[in-house]
């Protein structure tokens, strides 16, 4: 039987797993930085922090993260703007950023180098050691089988160090006549596992980097429009704290064809989920140029940095004229969707009016009229209609930026219909409408669609891939691996004392695993069976080790020291 | 383009799965009763018939506690030879088959499924729970061919059960195409391997319910009941940390795929939303997991309860984080 507890700490006796109890206190300063230090790097640190970085990741998942949804975190604090200030003030809306949450996981990369930079020294000189001397006394091991061979001993102790290099087992080097065999193997446990701590540290560096050194943009593109890339140029962008805007690379993405579909067949809550987002680009960098296809799953790759269609919407296209019928404007205008089946908001601007007009509204892919008002029915252009209502006055009031998605509506007035009610216009595309008060027409011409860009270059992107890979290579081997160690023990003329010229050798086989090992007996069993197969030897008597070998074993081994 | 008379007839099989699943549970639990009680009463018998031996020869070296000591032979136990036919065996191997024949309909079910939608039936929730099961009982059927595990049959049909029902009467979704961002190679790596992972924590949960149930009652001396049908804890414990060890790399896996696949559809590897974070904690409790079984201190007992928490959390991550939490990953096809 395997013993769990003991056998571990038996094979790797001088590594103490709980290294907490090795420090002493009143010790002075030095005394107790190093006393620190083995509690940090000890084995039970390192499981209570790995439990408490756990547990302290899951209120990330609880409450919106600034990061990852800025709008549902600013809805919080609307909502509840005590409470949110609180879980603020603990970081409850950063958790991956917070200070406590960095202290967690940086103690345990900490415990972590502590811990693999000794065991990386020990390992190296166990790799390069013989296998220990074989013990006293192989009965005391959690596995052993003794059986009496009718074979010669040289024979046996021949056979047994076959069997093991066979399998790979690494021998200890005994003088001639030895009678004993030690042996050795799986050195890829350890391996595995330092190779595996050490890329965690790897993947966790490489995290880092790509945040230092990592940027990311967004951008929306219509059909037809071309962008070139640039600090000014995108929508919104954040760069790495070691980033220059100077660093971003120039080139030009043309968006030809965006093919958007949604399910028409399926019913239920599959009805209008998106089916097919794919498009066409062409790009050029360096001066080439070149068409290519990019969609979901598949970003584009340009000059280091990748870019990924992540949204998509409609933008219709849209005609201002004048009273006289001169263009005011004329234009694809982005719209933004506000739910799954695209019922979108937006805005449209007319500077060149005098006084400007605006447009605010909606654009809906597939007008539904129902008691509860106009919506969407589904996400696909089946009866497309653009509903608006116009305001006039200042578009632009001095020294305040805007979102090119709102209008100033405090500094603008409705416009009114003949009948005082609010403006009101709904277009189908190829209508042309009048804007009440004989302020010139509107036209849908036609909707093309947008894609929202991502443009992101991350260089701890391919690091991290590889050290995870590092990673699953030396779990598989730490896991999977099993460490050994097999003594043999020749015991000439055993079995028959009244007879020692007879060919009665005895024969014991024990081992030491580290950790779990089930497989163990059949290891030993089989040794036996294949050792005395090996010397033709007929196997007179099988036992397991009696408190009499153990005592024998004791006296042999006194004489070979 | 979906065929609706496969779709209909995935739906039947998994129903008549239920069904036969149902039947196997309640065999299961007949053949632990029969077995326990048999063994308790031998092992009582055992000490009556013993006793006044071991007195009478003055060698009273506990030779048979009343704790059951008398089934500890490793292997499988057979019922012996001196006792009339093994009724208790029958009933198990009744469960088991009726097991395989559940395990051949949950996969039929989830064959027919992809191929009424010709695609990997892995684009929502309810096909993740068919896919999970089918694991869970696959594993569990060749499993039971090399050794025997009729005593596991209970732990594993249960909560196969619950899925199984859960699936089919709340995340229920209608056959259909995927959505863009699901189409893709890496769903058929990622899911797969996920849910193959999932399915042997399911095991791995199994067993170490088993464990700490018999453990407890060996403590306490009392192994009665069906309790006593189950093998020895240390023996358990084996075969729990066994499972894990295996689970647990594919899960590493499964991550690190999602990751890579996070990379290609939205542009990061990693971004902490709801399911990312889950599975993030997931991996870390099965490591502290593995660590306290190698810590010296910690209990093999103590150890498994963080095996059970790691358990819990890949339930949280299959059912609130599924439903109720919103995040990229919002997969599962169940209308809210
Ligand atoms: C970043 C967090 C860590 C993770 C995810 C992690 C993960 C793992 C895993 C999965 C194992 C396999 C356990 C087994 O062999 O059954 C392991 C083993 C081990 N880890 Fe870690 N580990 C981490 C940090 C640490 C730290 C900080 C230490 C040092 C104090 C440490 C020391 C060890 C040791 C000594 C083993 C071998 C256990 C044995 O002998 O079986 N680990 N680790």
């Amino acid at each position: 039987m395997t013993t769990d507890q003991q056998s571990r700490e038996r094979i790797e006796a001088s590594y103490p797993k709980d290294r907490t109890t090795l420090g002493g206190p009143r010790l002075g300063p030095v005394g107790w930085a190093r006393w620190a230090w083995r509690q940090l790097t000890s084995m039970r640190t390192a499981l209570a922090l790995l439990l408490l970085l756990a547990v302290a990741a899951i209120p990330g998942s609880i409450f919106p993260q600034r990061g990852v949804d800025p709008v549902r975190v600013r809805q919080y604090f609307d909502d509840d703007p005590g409470l949110a200030r609180w879980l603020d003030r603990l970081g409850m809306f950063e958790v991956y950023s917070s200070p406590w949450f960095a202290s967690i996981y940086l103690l345990l990369m900490i415990s972590l180098v502590g811990c693999v930079l000794p065991r990386m020294r020990q390992h190296l000189r166990a790799v390069r050691a013989q296998p220990p001397r074989t013990p006293a006394r192989l009965g005391r091991l959690p596995v052993h089988r003794r059986v009496v061979l009718d074979a010669a001993p040289d024979d046996v102790v021949a056979a047994a160090r076959a069997q093991l290099a066979s399998r790979r087992f690494r021998l200890r080097e005994e003088p001639d006549g030895a009678l004993v065999v030690a042996a050795e193997k799986g050195f890829a446990k350890e391996t595995g596992n330092l190779l595996f701590h050490l890329a965690l540290l790897g993947i966790i560096v490489s995290v880092a980097v790509g945040h230092l050194f990592g940027w990311r943009g967004e951008i929306i593109i219509k059909e037809g429009e071309s962008w070139t890339s640039g600090a000014g140029t995108f929508d919104t962008l954040s760069l790495g704290p070691l980033v220059d805007e100077s660093d971003l690379p120039a080139f030009t993405v043309e968006l030809n064809d965006l093919d958007v579909q949604f399910e028409a067949q399926a019913e239920g809550a599959q009805f209008g989920q998106p089916r097919v987002f794919r498009g066409v680009a062409t790009i050029e960098d360096d001066g080439t140029e070149r068409q290519v296809d990019f969609g979901v799953n598949a970003p584009l790759s340009i000059d280091g940095t990748s870019m990924f269609l992540l949204g998509n919407g409609y933008a219709p296209v849209v005609t201002v004229r004048d009273p006289e019928g001169e263009i005011l404007f004329s234009d694809a205008v982005t719209f933004l969707p506000q739910d799954n089946t695209y019922g979108s908001d937006g805005v449209i601007k007319v500077p060149g009016a005098d006084p400007g007009l605006g447009f605010a509204g909606g654009f809906l892919p597939t007008l539904d009229i129902s008691e509860a008002g106009m919506t969407s029915s589904f996400p696909g252009l089946v009866d497309p209609a653009l509903v608006l209502t116009a305001y006039e006055g200042e578009l632009f009031p001095e020294g305040r930026s805007q979102s090119v998605f709102s209008i100033p509506t405090e500094t603008l007035d409705q416009v009114m219909q003949d009948d005082g009610q609010p403006s009101r216009m709904l277009l189908r595309p190829g209508d042309t409408l009048e804007i009440p008060g004989d302020r010139g027409t509107i036209e849908l011409e036609t909707v093309i669609r947008w894609g929202g860009m991502l443009v992101r270059h991350d260089p701890g992107r391919l690091p991290a891939l590889l050290f995870a890979g590092t990673a699953l290579v030396g779990l598989v081997l730490m896991l999977g691996v099993r460490r050994r160690r097999v003594f043999v023990r020749v015991h000439p003329g055993a079995g028959d004392p009244a007879d020692p010229g007879s060919r009665h050798t005895g024969l014991s086989v024990a081992a030491l695993p580290k950790g779990t090992d089930p497989g163990l007996d059949d290891v030993v069993d089989g040794l036996v069976d294949r050792i005395a197969e090996a010397v033709g030897g007929r196997v007179v008597q099988t036992d397991r080790a009696s408190d009499a070998d153990v005592a024998r074993d004791d006296a042999r081994d006194k004489d070979e020291v | 383009m979906t065929n609706a008379s496969l779709a209909q007839a995935s739906d039947l099989a998994i129903w008549a799965s239920i069904v036969v699943l149902a039947l196997a549970m309640l065999a299961f639990s007949v053949h632990l009763a029969v077995t326990g009680s048999r063994r308790t009463r031998r092992a009582d018998r055992t000490t009556l018939e013993e006793v006044p031996v071991a007195a009478g020869a003055g060698a009273g070296a506990g030779v048979a506690a009343p704790t059951g000591s008398a089934v500890t032979s490793p292997g499988p136990v057979l019922a012996p030879a001196s006792d009339a036919p093994a009724p208790s065996r029958r009933w198990g191997v009744v469960g088991l088959q009726l097991t395989w024949l559940g395990t051949f309909l949950v996969v039929g079910g989830t064959v027919l499924r992809g191929m009424s939608v010709a695609r990997a039936p892995l684009g929502n929730m309810y096909e993740f729970a068919l896919f999970t099961a089918s694991f869970a009982l696959v594993v569990y059927s060749a499993w039971s061919l090399r050794k025997d595990r009729l005593w596991l049959g209970a732990f594993v049909v249960v909560p196969v059960l619950l899925i199984l029902g859960a699936a089919k009467l709340w995340w229920y979704t209608e056959a259909s195409q995927l959505m863009p961002a699901l189409d893709n190679i890496w769903l058929v790596i990622h899911v797969t391997i996920a849910t193959l992972s999932i399915a042997l924590f399911l095991l791995g949960a199994a067993v170490a319910t088993a464990y700490l149930l018999r453990d407890t009652a060996q403590r306490k001396g009392r192994v009665q009941g069906w309790l006593a049908a189950l093998p020895e804890a240390v023996k358990l414990e084996r075969i729990t940390y066994g499972v894990h060890i295996v689970a647990f790399p594919l899960w590493t896996f499964a991550v690190m795929s999602g990751a890579v696949w996070a990379e290609q559809a939205w542009g990061r590897y990693w971004g902490w939303d709801p399911k990312e974070t889950w599975s993030f904690v997931i991996w870390v409790v099965y490591a502290a997991y593995l660590h306290a079984r190698a810590t010296s201190g910690w209990t093999t007992r103590k150890a498994t309860w963080v095996a059970i928490a790691g358990f819990a959390c890949i339930v949280v991550n299959y059912t609130v984080v599924n439903l109720l939490m919103t995040g990229l990953h919002s997969y599962s096809g169940v209308a809210n």
